[in-house]
């Protein structure tokens, strides 16, 4: 195969574009499209600040070297999970990665600094570690968004992310969770950060290529928590979709963007965010799900030790 | 030729396959799931392999 730019050899074949790419031509491809969707969908201005959550994983560092590479400036945050041997080896690719190029990487703990580790969550609320992990992540992240000054909080969901949280969503029809699914999730009164991806034109087959081609170094094992997950399951289902139509996967997300999203716009009731009383995030309830999930895990890890 | 394999990193020999293509399919793997690196070169479907290759076979499906 030739790629399709400069008739070299290709590294690359992007079926659903019909396209070859020789590595550097790959890498210009892989801008274009994180340049395009950060335009088309307004992600941020000018001088905005931004942060992005870093997981030491193919998605994360090749959307940190691509900004860069751009001439955005962003910080990391990466947050430690307690998975054994996972969380650490995770923090030593972002930390490497950040060193090498003089980036700002912030380190939250959640073990040393929230007393519990994500497996110790999982154990303690009967849920799916997965459930424990987002939850201490999304929660995490915007409270680093929020001391940190940022304006937007920068995210690696790629093509496959999004389209496998969509299909979950449809097969459940989730609408409220449907209705919130976008690009681009807008700051909150409350004080939720905005939130955005740009990696949703890419596949996570590309972003895995594109830090190959960079000699960029990532987590390749998958997180012992994670094997054998619903999204997981749904991306493998989806990918066999892709091989017999290529395109379907990028189709089913945009197309519900362009056209299924506005039907779903007003599906879901305003949440009416108010502060925590525990913490101050903003939340639905009373005390917010981080903080119900924190006491829950110390009130089983004391009765534990006693 | 040797296969390596990830997730979690292991090693299988596999032999009379001379091509990329063949080797996915060999192994019932969706070329969409998966990176095919020689060295550190990332080989496409038509590309012919040898009885001496050291192939690694890279999952990108990760997160959830």
């Amino acid at each position: 195969m030739k790629c399709r730019v400069c008739r070299d050899r290709a590294a690359i074949q992007v079926r659903r574009h019909n396209a070859n790419f020789c590595p550097e031509h790959f890498v210009e491809h892989v801008h274009r499209q994180v340049e395009r969707t950060i335009h088309d969908h307004r992600m941020w201005e000018p001088g905005e600040k931004l942060v992005l959550g870093v997981s030491g994983g193919k998605d994360s560092l090749a959307l940190w070297d691509i900004l860069t590479d751009l001439g955005h400036r962003v910080d990391g945050v990466y947050l430690h999970l307690g998975i054994d041997g996972y969380s650490s080896d995770s923090l030593q690719f972002s930390q490497a990665f950040a060193a090498e190029r003089g980036l700002d990487l912030t380190v939250v703990d959640l073990p040393a600094e929230y007393g519990f580790s994500v497996p110790e969550a999982a154990a303690a609320s009967r849920r799916v570690p997965c459930s424990a992990c987002g939850l201490s992540k999304r929660y995490i992240l915007n409270q680093v968004a929020e001391d940190g000054g940022y304006d937007v909080l920068v995210m690696g969901h790629n093509l496959d992310d999004e389209a496998a949280t969509l299909f979950g969503n449809v097969i459940q029809w989730n609408i409220d969770y449907l209705s919130r699914q976008s690009p681009v999730l807008p700051a909150t009164e409350g004080g939720l950060a905005r939130k955005v991806k740009p990696l949703i034109r890419l596949a996570e087959r590309e972003t895995a290529a594109y830090c190959v081609i960079r000699g960029i170094d990532y987590e390749v094992e998958e997180c012992p928590m994670a094997a054998g997950n619903t999204v997981n399951r749904y991306k493998e289902w989806l990918n066999r979709l892709e091989d017999a139509s290529p395109g379907i996967k990028a189709q089913f997300l945009f197309g519900y963007f362009e056209r299924g999203a506005p039907v779903f716009e007003d599906a879901s009731e305003d949440p009416g965010l108010q502060p925590c009383q525990v913490c101050g995030q903003p939340t639905t309830g009373e005390t917010c799900a981080f903080c119900r999930l924190r006491n829950l895990t110390a009130v089983r890890i004391s009765g534990m030790e006693a | 030729m040797r296969v390596i394999l990830r997730q979690p990193r292991r090693e299988i020999e596999v032999s009379g396959i001379r091509r990329v293509d063949r080797l996915l399919e060999h192994l019932d793997m969706v070329a969409e799931s998966v990176l095919v690196i020689r060295g550190d070169e990332l080989l496409t479907s038509d590309i012919g392999l040898e009885e001496d290759d050291v192939i690694e076979l890279r999952p990108v499906i990760s997160g959830g």
